[in-house]
This record gives C-alpha cells, sequence and structure tokens, in this order.
C-alpha cells in the first residue's frame, strides 16, 4: 500500500518531488515573512524603550503603536 | 467607506488574524492533501501524474488573481489618494510571485512526463514566465525607490502593463497552438473535469487562498510597524 502510495505506477518521483516543492517553498516563505515581522517588532520595541515618558505617552496614544505594544510579550 | 480601510482600523484585525488563518490553513491543506494524493482517483490517460494538477492549477489561478488584484489596488490608490492602498498591494505580492513559481516549476515537472520535455517555449508556459518576471520588477522596484510618490507611480505603471499579460494567459490555449491543455473548469459554462477531481482541486485552492491571506496579513503587519518605526523616530 505504502510502495504503491510512493511509486505511484511509476510518476511517483514527479508527483512528489512537486508536492515537496510547493510545501519547502511555502515553509520558506513563511519563515522569511515571519523573520522581517519579528525584526521590525523587535525594532519598534527597542526604539520605545529608549523614548522618554513623555514622548512614550503620545506613542501609546496611537492606535497601532498601542496594539503592537499589546501584541509584544517583553512589554 | 474608506475610512474603514485606515490603517489603524485594519491593523486591529490583521494583528490578531494570522495564528487562525494559519491554524485553518494546516487543516485545509491537510485535507487537500488527503484528498490529492491518496483519495483523488488516477486519471484514464495520465495516471497518476495528474495529482499534480492540485498544486499547479491553484498555484497559477492564484498568481493571477493576486495580480490582478494588485493592479486594481494600485490604480485605486491612484484614482482616491489613498496610501493604504499601495501597501496592501505591495503585502500581496510576495506570495503571488511564490504562486507563478509555483506553477511554473511544477508545471515544468508536470511536463516531462506528459509532453516528454521540461520546458517548451510554448504561449501559456512564456506568458506565464513573463507574469513571474512583471512580479519580480514590481518587487524591486519597491526596494530601489525610496521616494514614496515615486515608487506608487512606478509600481502602477508596471502593473498596467503586466495586467495586459493576464488575459494573455488566459486564452494563450485558445489563441494558439500549445502543447498546454484548454481550461478544464469554467465558471461560465460545464466543467469538463469529473466532481472526484474537482472536489480535492477545491480545497487546494481554498488551502492556497489561505497561505497567500497568512502571508498578506504578516507582511502586512510588518509593513506597518516599519512605518511606525519611522514615526517614532520623528517624535
Amino acid at each position: 500500500m505504502i510502495i504503491e502510495i510512493l511509486h505511484m505506477d511509476g510518476y511517483g518521483l514527479y508527483v512528489w518531488s512537486s508536492f515537496s516543492f510547493t510545501m519547502i517553498s511555502f515553509f520558506i516563505l513563511y519563515l522569511v515573512i515571519k523573520k522581517q515581522f519579528v525584526k521590525e517588532r523587535d525594532k519598534f520595541v527597542t526604539k520605545y524603550g529608549t523614548l522618554n515618558s513623555k514622548k512614550a505617552e503620545i506613542a501609546r496614544s496611537q492606535t497601532i503603536n498601542k496594539e503592537i505594544l499589546s501584541n509584544t510579550q517583553s512589554i | 467607506m474608506l475610512k474603514i480601510l485606515k490603517p489603524s482600523k485594519i491593523f486591529l484585525f490583521t494583528s490578531k488574524a494570522p495564528k487562525y488563518v494559519l491554524l485553518l490553513f494546516i487543516l485545509v491543506f491537510s485535507i487537500g492533501l488527503l484528498e490529492a494524493l491518496i483519495l483523488s482517483p488516477e486519471d484514464y490517460k495520465q495516471s497518476h501524474s495528474v495529482r499534480i494538477m492540485y498544486v499547479h492549477v491553484p498555484a497559477a489561478w492564484i498568481s493571477l488573481g493576486i495580480f490582478s488584484s494588485i493592479t486594481i489596488l494600485s490604480l485605486s490608490g491612484y484614482i482616491f489618494k489613498n496610501k493604504n492602498f499601495f501597501l496592501i498591494a505591495k503585502s500581496l505580492a510576495p506570495s503571488g510571485l511564490l504562486f507563478n513559481i509555483i506553477a511554473l516549476v511544477t508545471g515544468s515537472i508536470w511536463g516531462k512526463p506528459t509532453w516528454g520535455t521540461w520546458w517548451a517555449w510554448d504561449a501559456r508556459i512564456t506568458s506565464m514566465l513573463i507574469l513571474a518576471i512583471f512580479y519580480l520588477i514590481y518587487l524591486i522596484a519597491w526596494r530601489i525607490y525610496q521616494n514614496k510618490e515615486l515608487v506608487f507611480k512606478i509600481t502602477t505603471i508596471i502593473t498596467i502593463f503586466g495586467i495586459i499579460n493576464v488575459p494573455i494567459i488566459k486564452y494563450s490555449v485558445e489563441w494558439w497552438n500549445t502543447l498546454h491543455q484548454p481550461a478544464s473548469v469554467n465558471i461560465l459554462s460545464k466543467s469538463s473535469i469529473h466532481s472526484s477531481m474537482l472536489f480535492p482541486l477545491i480545497i487546494m485552492t481554498a488551502a492556497f487562498a489561505l497561505f497567500s491571506v497568512l502571508i498578506f496579513l504578516m507582511k502586512y503587519n510588518t509593513e506597518l510597524i516599519k512605518i511606525k518605526n519611522k514615526g517614532l523616530d520623528r517624535l
């Protein structure tokens, strides 16, 4: 049964390589985008940490900034 | 109406959505893989090689859909003077390019057992390659140009030229003699594909669409945080 699924009457190499390529591509793009996201978020958190209390309050009054900070566990 | 499309409103949703979309994608993709690789029948002519269709066709559909969306968004951005449309368009492009590459590579792999060659300068394949080039130029333009107004203008021009290629891709199999088979799935007329193959195809298309939504959400959030990072510098 497993051999049949893998072999697919001689087409296994083509079918499995197509599906593998798709899944590996998905995984790589997901990792790349995730890495970019984490990098930008960490940069934001670091910058926010350097602000004085007045500027930090102004920054926190904006919806998006508040949302970024609330989604960051290090804050 | 356009107030709903304000980044601050959208971010409330997009910042929370990725984890749910990822879970849904894993679920739908798992069902799709089971259907496509094991449960669906083999083709009487192409045998098991027909299973490549379940990744090749959805990838091609979604890459075309995303490019069309990017064009509409870029033009709307220009008409309504809404920068957020450009940001949404930019965030859609990486998954569009990936699906285009998947369509080309899996098409090439499918071509070997079916046509006896990995590649042919056939109208459908060549026009898909041209679309990939447009995707690349579009993404490179965003990297090269720092001036916002200039990059909005250039990327819109790229999409206007690129969209001319989309109907060419769609009708290439009818306009020219190509190795590529005509469409088996039609929205307006009866599809020539059997329901036992149509079902896994729909499931895989849904899974691929969910993946593109996931990548879009993550990329869009990244772009918004990037803008907010610059905003912190100006405080």
